[in-house]
């Protein structure tokens, strides 16, 4: 099969691959790049467990083409701790015991994150819609709204 | 949290340190970095992909199986059946000798339930496993099959599973497993009311988040490393090498984090089938299943049918209790001999009963075959018998709490299956209870206690 090249910013890193042409980005990222922190959870869009942020819009890796991706800049949970430092979202789902297995947990804090950037002080029912898309089966949902409404805060009282 | 020392302080030293204080997972920081390994964020050069022909029957002969134009398609480099499996008949529980074996790894001259696995294509790309599979010819002659667990006990129901024979679990007790305790004929004459209720589940699927599956890499002497979510490492270990009839230091199981399990990855069904894959071609395999595989095809929480017949008397005594249960094993054991005995067990609840008389028995149907979730044989059970106990007090006019305070088992009384009760703390776990829900009670209930009868 006919390899097809893609090129995109991930994680503020610059990465090129070929791939096959229909190759998903879940796949893309998972099995040419290596950065397993997307998971897997149906390959059909109805989990969430692949939620990745391109050009600042959520999207589900597993029914997005890598080759739509080209110039694209994206960011997936493995990229947002700095120097060793967590992110306010995962020190607040490390802290609300918002992670159980924990294979949800990437992606809620993907569409979390996009929540946040869009609306900062964020309600509990805009929360609970931002992540009516991603599925946990561990947690009961309750410990993760609080840690995204915990996160908000801490992320509001920073910038005051 | 409050601790509240005043309960068992004879029983506790006061040097916790861990109890009660918030302590982090420590599998947490990984997980909110995406760091956390699953079994399937390993990837090895040359890897092939591993799909399962599975039966659109619930039961049915198999005349005869093609997979010439399977094994023609481009990127198909192996296709197994049931010749192909060394040891093809197993039995999860079999090591600790519940048997006899009565499942097949891929079907051989019959399937038993819709979905049942009979032939395993391996192929360079996903994509080409699945497409070869579809060329795959299974000639089938279709059985009656049976569904519900009355029909199946009844006499001339299609036999499920000829390993059996019969549509039941034979346990050394007999068709079922037995507790007997008292009279309990006697209880049901002498009691002034008695209530005969039945209570019954559908199954119910785990969903984890993370699909069942393995990845196996052939190591260069002779051994293979599996990578795998498997909740049960040690019986898949065992169960892999009575299956390839491999010793078990050829075989190297990595576990790790699970993405969720819920009981639903204890089965040993996909390890054996990718490691036999990986040996006869010498190629790292991952078998995975699809989401459509883990809601239809992984076992789930057996259907359960509940019959609970009480004897209460007006002062709120329980004095007799009969119970018969049945649990829906599919079409297979897996685990399930095992969680119809935990109900027999289970039934007579927390409480002392003088008379008791439990029946549980372990049935086959062309079902899915069931197994372990979450307190399996008891869940359900909890279920009908709680919502027996509401019934029971409603009958006989009296506060549902407060029925079960003066029912519940305390030290030193006898269980229906002879275990003296020991550390029951029930009646403290219902003061709790009854203040936290601010649902309150007789004072004289607040002042039992676990320890002192007559109180
Ligand atoms: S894997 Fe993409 S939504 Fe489930
Ligand atoms: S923590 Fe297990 S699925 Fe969410």
């Amino acid at each position: 099969m006919a390899k097809v090249p893609v090129q995109f910013t991930l994680n503020g890193a610059e990465k090129a691959e070929f791939i096959d042409s229909g190759t998903t980005l879940l796949h893309a990222l998972r099995d040419k790049i290596g950065d397993t922190s997307p998971k897997g959870g149906c390959h059909q869009g109805t989990c969430g467990a692949c939620s990745v942020i391109i050009d600042g819009e959520l999207r589900l890796s597993c029914l997005t083409l890598a080759e739509a991706c080209n110039g694209a800049t994206i960011t997936t949970t493995s990229g947002l701790s700095e120097g060793g430092v967590l992110h306010p979202l995962q020190r607040a789902f490390l802290d609300a015991f918002a992670t159980q297995c924990g294979f949800c947990t990437p992606g809620m804090i993907m569409a979390a994150k996009v929540l946040l950037d869009h609306t900062p002080n964020p309600s509990r029912e805009d929360v609970v819609e931002a992540l009516s898309g991603n599925i946990c089966r561990c947690t009961g949902y309750e410990p993760i709204i609080q840690a995204v409404l915990t996160a908000a805060r801490s992320n509001s009282q920073n910038a005051a | 949290m409050e601790l509240r020392k005043s309960y068992f302080a004879d029983q506790r030293k006061d040097d916790l340190h861990e109890i009660g204080q918030p302590r982090p997972r420590s599998d947490s920081p990984g997980h909110v970095t995406g760091k956390t390994t699953y079994f399937a964020d390993r990837n090895f050069p040359g890897m092939l992909h591993l799909k399962m022909v599975r039966s659109p029957h619930h039961h049915a002969r198999i005349r005869s199986i093609d997979t010439s134009e399977a094994e023609k398609h481009p990127g198909v480099v192996k296709v197994l059946t049931a010749k192909d499996v060394p040891h093809n008949v197993y039995t999860i529980l079999i090591l600790i000798q519940i048997g006899p074996e009565d499942e097949t790894v891929l079907a051989d001259g019959k399937v038993r339930w819709k979905g049942e696995a009979a032939v395993a294509v391996l192929a360079e790309t996903e994509r080409a496993a699945q497409e070869a599979a579809a060329k795959v010819k299974v000639d089938y002659e279709v059985l009656p099959a049976v569904f519900d667990m009355d029909e199946a006990l009844k006499p001339g129901a299609p036999i499920v599973n000829e390993y059996h024979g019969r549509n039941y679990y034979l346990y050394d007790s007999g068709e079922c497993r037995k507790v007997r305790f008292g009279d309990v004929e006697a209880g049901f004459a002498g009691a002034d009311h008695v209530l005969e209720q039945t209570y019954q589940s559908s199954p119910i699927e785990h969903a984890p988040t993370e699909t069942t599956g393995c990845i196996v890499a052939p190591e260069g002497n002779d051994r293979f490393t599996c990578y795998t979510n498997t909740q049960a490492m040690f019986f898949t270990l065992d169960n892999t090498s009575i299956i390839l009839q491999m010793p078990g230091n050829k075989l190297h199981f990595v576990g790790g984090t699970v993405g969720g399990g819920f009981g639903g990855k204890v089965d040993v069904i996909v390890e054996p089938i990718a490691i036999l894959g990986a040996k006869l071609t010498g190629r790292p395999v991952c078998f995975i299943y699809s989401r459509e595989e883990e809601m239809q095809i992984s076992s789930p929480r057996a259907a359960e049918k509940v019959v609970i017949k009480d004897g209460v008397m007006n002062d709120g005594r329980i004095v007799a209790r009969k119970v018969t249960g049945y649990t829906d094993a599919g079409a297979y054991s897996r685990h399930s001999p095992y969680g119809a005995q935990k109900g027999a067990g289970h039934y007579p609840g927390p409480y002392t009963i003088p008379n008791v008389w439990i029946d549980t028995y372990c049935v086959y149907t062309n079902r899915t075959p069931s197994s372990a979730m979450r307190g399996f044989g008891v869940t359900i059970g909890d279920f009908a018998l709680e919502v027996q106990m509401d019934k029971l007090a409603r009958l006989i006019g009296m506060d549902p709490l407060e029925f079960r305070f003066i029912n519940a088992y305390r030290d030193g009384d006898m269980k229906a299956h002879r275990q003296p009760t020991e550390g029951a703390a029930l009646i403290e776990c219902m003061q709790e209870a009854s203040r936290a829900a601010n649902w309150p009670v007789a004072e004289k209930f607040m002042a039992m206690s676990s320890y002192a009868k007559g109180a």
